[in-house]
C-alpha cells in the first residue's frame, strides 16, 4: 500500500517523461495527475488512521552494503511521516490538477513545441523524491531524496530554459543549496563516524546514552546538530542561505506553489524535527536555530513590505513563515513547527495558486502596481486568496481556548499563535526577544499580505485597459484546487490542533522525543493573556495600516518612502544580500574560474596537448614508419625473431635452462 | 637397422632453417620465396611422418597428406599471384614489391 504511494509518482514520471510521444501529451499528463491524486487519497486514509499502517520500517530492498555501512531502501511510516505524506501528496495532486489548466497555453513556447508532458514528468519526479526523503529510515536514503528534490527544483526553476534569467535562477538555487548540503554531509559523516550507523533508530539509541564525546570542546551533539542545521538552512531558505528562494520564482507558478512554498522548503524543518532527540541534547545549537529562525522571519517580512512582484512577495512570506517554524524548533516545540508546516502548506499553496490565477488572467504580468480592481473580474480567485490571506495573517477569535477548549480561527491563526506562545514560554534565555520580534513580524506579515490583496483586487485598474477587459476567471481545473485549498486553510488549524499539540494525546509520541526538562507542551497554555492577544493585535494593526495606506489614502506609501529613503532602499534591495554575496563570493569565484579557464585550461591543458600533438607524436610516428620497409623478408625476419623469443621464453620458463 | 629418430629430426630442422633463411636472406626474386615456403612445409611433413611411425599413430601421416594438399594449393595460388605481379610490374624482383611501405 505504502509502496504504491511512494513509487506511483515515479512510475507516472517515467511514463510521462519517456512515453509521451507514443501515448500523447494529454494522456501522459492526465495519467501522472491521476496517479498523484490516488496517492493523495490513500495518504489521507493513512493519516486519519482509517487504514492501519505498520509503524516500523518496511525494507523494500538492500541498497548499499559495504563494511559496517548497511543501508537499506526502507519505508518508515510514523506520525511525522504521515503528516508529511498528507502535505506532499495533497498539495502535489492539487498542483498537478491546477497545472493541467495553467500550462495548457504557455506563451514561452511556440506552437508545436511539446513541453507539457515534460513538466508533469518533473512534477511527479519531484513528488517521488520528496516522498523518498520523508519516508526514509536512514540518512543515506534521506540524502538521496534531499538531492532528488534539489534536482527537480533545478529542472523546474529552469523550465523556461529559453529565458536566461530562469537558467541563472536555477543555477543559483542549485549552488546555494550545495553550501547547505555540504554542511549536511559533514553532519552525516560525523554521525556515522561516531555512532557507526546511519539508521535513525540506531543513531538515536547511540546518542541517548551520555556518551561524553567531545569535539572542538563542544558536545558531539552540538557539532552534529550545527552541521545538520546548516543543511536545513540551505533547503529551507533561512537567512544567509535564502537568496535562491526569491529568484526561484522564475519557474512556472504551480512549481512555486508546490516546491518553493509547500513542500521542498519545509524539508529542513522536517529534518530538524526528525532529529529532535539530538537537538534536544544540543541547547546551544537550539538557541542558534531560534535566533536564525526569528531573524529570518523578521528579515523576510521587512523585505516583503516593499516588493512589487506578486510572486516575490509571497516568496518572502514563505521565507518568513519558515523562520517561524525554525523558531519553534529552536524553542524545543517541534510539534508546533510541524503543525505550522502542515497548515502553512495549504494556505501558502493557496496564495501561490491564486497568484498564478491572477498572473494567468493578466497575461503573465506580475507587477502588482499594474493590477487593481480585479475583484469584479476574478471573484473566485479574489475570494479564495482573501481566505488565504486571512489564514496567513492569523484571523480568529482570540482567547477562544478558554471558552471552547481549542483555538477557534483560520489555520494560520492557530498554528502561528501557538508558535509565538511556545517561543515565549520556552526556557531559552532569548525567548522574550524572540517573542517580540515574531510578534512584530506578524504585524508586518499582516501588512504585506493585505497590501498584496488591496493592490491586486481593490481600487482601480492601473495596467492596460485591454488586459482588464479581456481578463476572466481561469478554467475549472484551476479553480477546484483553489477551493479545496481554501477549505484546508479555513478548517485544518482548529480541527487538528489537538492532534498536533496536545500534551497527552498528540500524535508525535513515536517520532518526536522531548527531553525531560522540556515541558513546553504544557507551558505554552499558561502564558499571560497579553502574550496570547499580542499576535492578534499585531495582525489588526498591520491590517489597519494596510487599509489606510492602500484603500483610504493611496498616496501615503509614496510619501513614507520619500521620507525614509535609506530604509526603503534597504528593504527594496533585500538588505543588499545579493550585492554582498556578489562582492564576497561570486566575484572571487569568477576570478578563480577565469584563472582556471585562461591559464589552467587554455595554457596548461590545451598547450600541453598541442605540444604533444604537434611535435612529440609526429617524431614518434616518423620513427615507427621506418619499421615499415615494405620488404617481405624484413617482416619475415621480425616474425622469426619474435617467434624464437617467445618460444625460448616459454621453454626456459617451463623447463629451466 | 633402425635409423634413430634424431637423424630424421636433424634433417627436418635443417630443412626448416634453410627454408626460413631462404625467405629473408634472399634479395632477388619471389620464386625463391615460394620455394622456401615449400621447403618449410616439407620439413614439417617429415616431422609429422617421423613422429607418426615412431609413436605408431597413423593420424600424423593423415595430416601429412593434408599438408601436401594445402601446399599444392598454396603453390598454385602463389604462382598465379606471381604471374599477375609480373604482368603489372614487368619484373619479379623483391625490391620492386615494396608498395606496402609506410
Amino acid at each position: 500500500m505504502i509502496e504504491i504511494l511512494i513509487f506511483g509518482p515515479l512510475l507516472g514520471s517515467l511514463i510521462a517523461g519517456f512515453m509521451y510521444r507514443s501515448i500523447g501529451e494529454n494522456v501522459a499528463t492526465i495519467l501522472a495527475t491521476s496517479i498523484v491524486i490516488l496517492g493523495a487519497i490513500i495518504s489521507w486514509f493513512v493519516f486519519l488512521d482509517i487504514v492501519p499502517v505498520d509503524n516500523g520500517s518496511v525494507v523494500v530492498f538492500d541498497w548499499i552494503i559495504s563494511g559496517s555501512l548497511n543501508s537499506q531502501w526502507a519505508v518508515k511510516v510514523d506520525s511525522l511521516v504521515k503528516v508529511m505524506l498528507v502535505v506532499v501528496l495533497s498539495v502535489s495532486s492539487l498542483v498537478h490538477l491546477y497545472s493541467l489548466g495553467y500550462m495548457r497555453h504557455d506563451h514561452n513556447w511556440n506552437s508545436g513545441e511539446k513541453y507539457k508532458a515534460r513538466f508533469f514528468s518533473y512534477l511527479s519526479f519531484f513528488t517521488f523524491a520528496m516522498l523518498v526523503l520523508v519516508s526514509s529510515d536512514n540518512l543515506l536514503q534521506l540524502f538521496f531524496g534531499w538531492e532528488g528534490v534539489g534536482v527537480a527544483s533545478y529542472l523546474l526553476i529552469g523550465f523556461y530554459f529559453k529565458k536566461p534569467t530562469a537558467n541563472n535562477a536555477a543555477m543559483k538555487a542549485f549552488i546555494v543549496n550545495r553550501v547547505g548540503d555540504f554542511g549536511f554531509l559533514i553532519g552525516i559523516f560525523l554521525i556515522f563516524y561516531h555512532s557507526g550507523s546511519i539508521n535513525f533508530l540506531e543513531i538515536f539509541s547511540f546518542f541517548s546514552d551520555d556518551n561524553k564525546i567531545k569535539l572542538l570542546g563542544l558536545k558531539i551533539e552540538e557539532v552534529i546538530c550545527f552541521f545538520l542545521f546548516i543543511g536545513a538552512m540551505g533547503k529551507s531558505a533561512q537567512i544567509f542561505l535564502h537568496t535562491w528562494l526569491p529568484d526561484a520564482m522564475e519557474g512556472p507558478t504551480p512549481v512555486s506553489a508546490l516546491i518553493h512554498a509547500a513542500t521542498m522548503v519545509t524539508a529542513g524543518v522536517f529534518l530538524t524535527c526528525r532529529f529532535s532527540p539530538l537537538f534536544e541534547a544540543a541547547p546551544q545549537v537550539s538557541t542558534l536555530v531560534l535566533l536564525v529562525g526569528v531573524l529570518t522571519a523578521f528579515f523576510a517580512a521587512t523585505t516583503a513590505l516593499v516588493q512589487n512582484d506578486i510572486k516575490r512577495i509571497i516568496a518572502y512570506s514563505t521565507c518568513s513563515q519558515l523562520g517561524y517554524m525554525f523558531a519553534a524548533v529552536g524553542a524545543g516545540f517541534y510539534q508546533a513547527a510541524m503543525f505550522h508546516l502542515f497548515t502553512h502548506a495549504f494556505f501558502k499553496a493557496l496564495l501561490f495558486l491564486g497568484a498564478g490565477s491572477v498572473i494567468h488572467a493578466m497575461h503573465h504580468e506580475q507587477d502588482i502596481r499594474r493590477f487593481g480592481g480585479l475583484r469584479a473580474k476574478l471573484p473566485i480567485t479574489f475570494f479564495t486568496m482573501t481566505i488565504g490571506t486571512l489564514a496567513i495573517t492569523g484571523v480568529g477569535i482570540p482567547l477562544s481556548y478558554y471558552v471552547l477548549g481549542f483555538n477557534f480561527g483560520l489555520s494560520g491563526f492557530v498554528s502561528k499563535d501557538i508558535i509565538i506562545e511556545g517561543v515565549f514560554a520556552s526556557k531559552n534565555s532569548y525567548s522574550f526577544h524572540a517573542f517580540v520580534f515574531l510578534t512584530f513580524s506578524a504585524l508586518l506579515t499582516s501588512f504585506y499580505s493585505w497590501r498584496l490583496v488591496f493592490l491586486t483586487f481593490f481600487g482601480s485598474f492601473r495596467g492596460k485597459i485591454d488586459d482588464f477587459n479581456h481578463c476572466h476567471e481561469p478554467e475549472r481545473t484551476m479553480l477546484i484546487p483553489l477551493v479545496l485549498l481554501s477549505l484546508g486553510a479555513v478548517f485544518f488549524g482548529s480541527f487538528f490542533e489537538f492532534d498536533f499539540t496536545s500534551a497527552k494525546y498528540q500524535i508525535f509520541s513515536d517520532s518526536i522525543l522531548l527531553s525531560k526538562e522540556n515541558t513546553i507542551l504544557k507551558d505554552f497554555h499558561y502564558v499571560p493573556v497579553v502574550v496570547k492577544l499580542a499576535p492578534f493585535l499585531a495582525m489588526l494593526i498591520g491590517l489597519s495600516i494596510a487599509i489606510y495606506f492602500y484603500v483610504i489614502n493611496p498616496s501615503a506609501p509614496r510619501v513614507l518612502a520619500n521620507q525614509q529613503p535609506i530604509l526603503y532602499k534597504f528593504f527594496l534591495n533585500k538588505w543588499y544580500f545579493d550585492e554582498l554575496y556578489n562582492i564576497m563570493f561570486v566575484a572571487s569565484a569568477k576570478k578563480i574560474g577565469n584563472f582556471f579557464w585562461k591559464v589552467g585550461d587554455v595554457k596548461v591543458i590545451n598547450g600541453s596537448i598541442h605540444g604533444i600533438g604537434l611535435s612529440v607524436i609526429p617524431y614518434l610516428v616518423a620513427l615507427a614508419s621506418r619499421l615499415q620497409s615494405g620488404f617481405v623478408f624484413h617482416y619475415a625476419l621480425v616474425m622469426i625473431i619474435g617467434f624464437t623469443a617467445i618460444m625460448s621464453f616459454f621453454i626456459i620458463s617451463f623447463y629451466g635452462l | 637397422m633402425i635409423i634413430p629418430i634424431e637423424h630424421f629430426l636433424i634433417v627436418s630442422a635443417s630443412l626448416f632453417v634453410i627454408g626460413v633463411f631462404g625467405i629473408f636472406l634472399n634479395r632477388k626474386n619471389i620464386i625463391i620465396i615460394l620455394m622456401s615456403i615449400e621447403l618449410i612445409l616439407a620439413s614439417v611433413n617429415i616431422n609429422f611422418v617421423v613422429f607418426s611411425s615412431y609413436l605408431g599413430d597413423l593420424v600424423g601421416q593423415v595430416f601429412a597428406m593434408f599438408i601436401l594438399t594445402v601446399a599444392a594449393a598454396e603453390a598454385a595460388i602463389g604462382l598465379a599471384i606471381l604471374v599477375c605481379f609480373y604482368r603489372l610490374r614487368n619484373s619479379i624482383f623483391i625490391e620492386d614489391a615494396n608498395t606496402m611501405k609506410g
